[in-house]
């Protein structure tokens, strides 16, 4: 055991210490990024498979529950087949759920159970790249699902149409938000039966008046303006748009809108997990 | 080993001046004053609250101090901590290994946090493995690893990147006396390499055995710092007597040092007077024994530990 430790100080590797020293000055270095990520990576290696089957199955269950239950009452919506626009707005949800549990759960159980997070910052990373790095992970993640439930749409007759390909940077930028804004709740949360709270009074007002399932324009005022502030409802707008040859001037309201969102919450997060990671 | 770092002599590896930090009421480190110098193995000694792993905290800025002013190979704390961690490494107390990954998954996880250059990565991590006698399990999860062994895989990772100075924080806490040994020697090995140790531990013997410098902490600051046998000396002179007997006769021997000004302490089924040497033929009936690290602590902090 001692015969190689005895080489340590060798450190051959020592030779460029001077140039590890400078690069180290800047913010969000990408190798410090890509370092945490490949540890998500790595262990997205043994789970895709779960990821994908459920990625897939539960926009399924949605289309064939609400496209063909509601569906048959309900053939056309403001002129497009009914599940066309339930299909498109499932995006919304997949990107929601696949972004804000990960933020929420992944975090707290690596900082609080795993103390991944306190291992990795005795190592040349900042709080903020740590974070950041995790944020995006997911957000990529979510990009690439998000597309499953228009995947399984197209099988159910969904026309394709190239602004379609426009769908995973609109998951991506929705997921950016909703992971930050998971791990930010993460954060402040006390213990992980909290996460019930936020799933039950934030998450699910926010999935439903999203215009997922049916048009919030046949809502109360008082709602279709609370919806404005809820970044879902952006998010389905932009998908349904880009997926049915709608695009217009108003999308970079709702793209604008996911902008402020994913900003907000990325400094959120930094800011409340930062204070409990460093004493 | 030329090479590595600073000449030995020049700057202190690590430097605390007047260093402090509260959490809320409870003050964990009060004033603390430390100088480490390069290549040498320090023991931080001090029983459990004595403000041993804040102080590590602080080195890595995951604590940041209310007062004072920190300095670790030559970098100022916390503005330039991410390039003094470059060239640091930590192991900690408590096991934070990543459960779900193997052993090899852990290391190049961390040889790419640490900057080891793409091309190096592989042999990196296969050095780091050999070094803790992992070699065999590297593609084991770490959940189904024995505690020695993921002690040794926390070892391996805080040196992944050949650092020039290491943290180890408790490093053999919780261990079995084989595991204990093994680690010894491994620590060891990076002091005679010219790596510079930073060691905290309230265990007596491992202090005693590794380091070459003792601070003694308790209460948030050092009380008494030297190599082991001066601190004996110092404090507890060259031989201790320990008197056996039953309960009244201990007390007895107690009033007897009490009252001749002698010092001494209780030590299990024993009373042991410290400095035995200069009894002269005063000295009640007993065993003389060599004053060790452990008299010269309880003397200093007044209080027993292990």
């Amino acid at each position: 055991m001692s015969a190689p430790a005895a080489s340590l100080g060798g450190a051959p590797g020592r030779v460029d210490g001077t140039s590890a020293t400078a690069r180290a000055v800047r913010r969000l270095e990408p190798a410090a990024l890509t370092a945490v990520m490949s540890r998500d990576v790595t262990i997205f290696g043994r789970y895709w498979k779960a990821t994908t089957f459920s990625s897939i199955v539960q926009p399924t269950i949605y289309l064939l529950a609400f496209g063909l239950g509601f569906g048959a009452l309900l053939h056309n919506y403001g002129g497009i087949p009914y599940v066309q626009y339930v299909a498109t707005g499932v995006v919304a949800t997949a990107v929601l759920f696949s972004s804000a549990f990960p933020g929420m759960f992944n975090t707290f159980v690596r900082w609080q159970f795993q103390r991944t997070y306190d291992a990795m910052l005795a190592a040349p990373l900042d709080v903020e790249e740590l974070i950041t790095a995790e944020v995006l992970w997911i957000s990529i993640r979510a990009g690439i699902y998000g597309v499953a439930p228009l995947l399984v749409a197209l099988a159910f007759g969904l026309e394709p149409e190239p602004g379609m390909l426009l769908v995973p940077f609109i998951a991506f930028l929705t997921g950016f938000g909703f992971a930050a804004f998971g791990v930010a709740i993460a954060a402040v949360a006390k213990t992980i039966d909290n996460f019930n709270y936020v799933t039950s009074a934030v998450l699910t007002p926010l999935f439903l008046l999203a215009g997922t399932f049916f048009p919030i324009s046949r809502l109360p005022v008082g709602v279709r303006v609370a919806a404005q502030f809820n970044p879902l409802f952006h998010c389905v707008q932009l998908v349904r748009d880009a997926s049915l040859a709608h695009l217009g001037l108003v999308d970079l309201y709702h793209a604008g809108v996911l902008v402020v969102f994913a900003l907000l919450a990325w400094r959120l997060a930094i800011s409340q997990l930062g204070r409990r990671l460093i004493d | 080993m030329a090479t590595t770092g600073p000449a030995p002599g020049a700057a202190a590896a690590i430097s605390l001046r007047g260093v402090a930090k509260s959490f809320g009421a409870i003050r964990a480190v009060a004033g603390l004053d430390l100088e480490v110098p390069s290549g040498v193995c320090f023991g931080l000694l001090g029983p459990n609250g004595a403000g041993k792993s804040t102080t590590m905290r602080m080195l890595t800025a995951q604590a940041l101090a209310d007062e004072g002013a920190i300095e670790v190979l030559g970098y100022e704390l916390p503005a330039q901590s991410k390039q003094a961690r470059m060239e640091m490494g930590v192991v900690p107390q408590l096991d934070n290994l990543d459960v779900e990954l193997t052993c090899r998954q852990i290391l190049m996880v961390f040889a790419r946090l640490y900057r080891v250059a793409r091309a190096e990565r592989a042999a990196a991590v296969q050095r780091a493995l050999e070094l803790a006698n992992l070699s065999p399990r590297a593609d084991t999860i770490v959940r189904e690893l024995s505690g020695g062994m993921r002690r040794r895989l926390l070892v391996a990772r805080g040196l992944i990147h050949e650092p020039r100075l290491v943290l180890l924080d408790e490093p053999t806490v919780g261990l079995d006396p084989q595991v204990r040994q093994e680690l010894w020697s491994l620590i060891d090995g990076l002091r005679t390499g010219g790596v510079t140790v930073l060691m905290s531990t309230h265990y007596i013997e491992e202090a005693e055995r590794l380091a070459d410098t003792v601070a003694v902490m308790s209460h948030g600051r050092v009380i008494a710092q030297g190599p082991p046998a001066e601190l004996v000396r110092e404090h507890a002179g060259e031989q201790v007597l320990e008197v056996y007997g039953p309960p009244q006769r201990l007390a007895q021997v107690s009033e007897l040092a009490e009252g001749n000004g002698w010092s001494s302490r209780r030590s299990g089924p024993a009373v042991a007077i410290l400095r035995a040497e200069t009894l002269d033929g005063m000295a009640p009936e007993g065993v003389r024994r060599p004053a060790n690290l452990e008299d010269a602590f309880v003397a200093l902090t007044g209080e027993q530990i292990e």
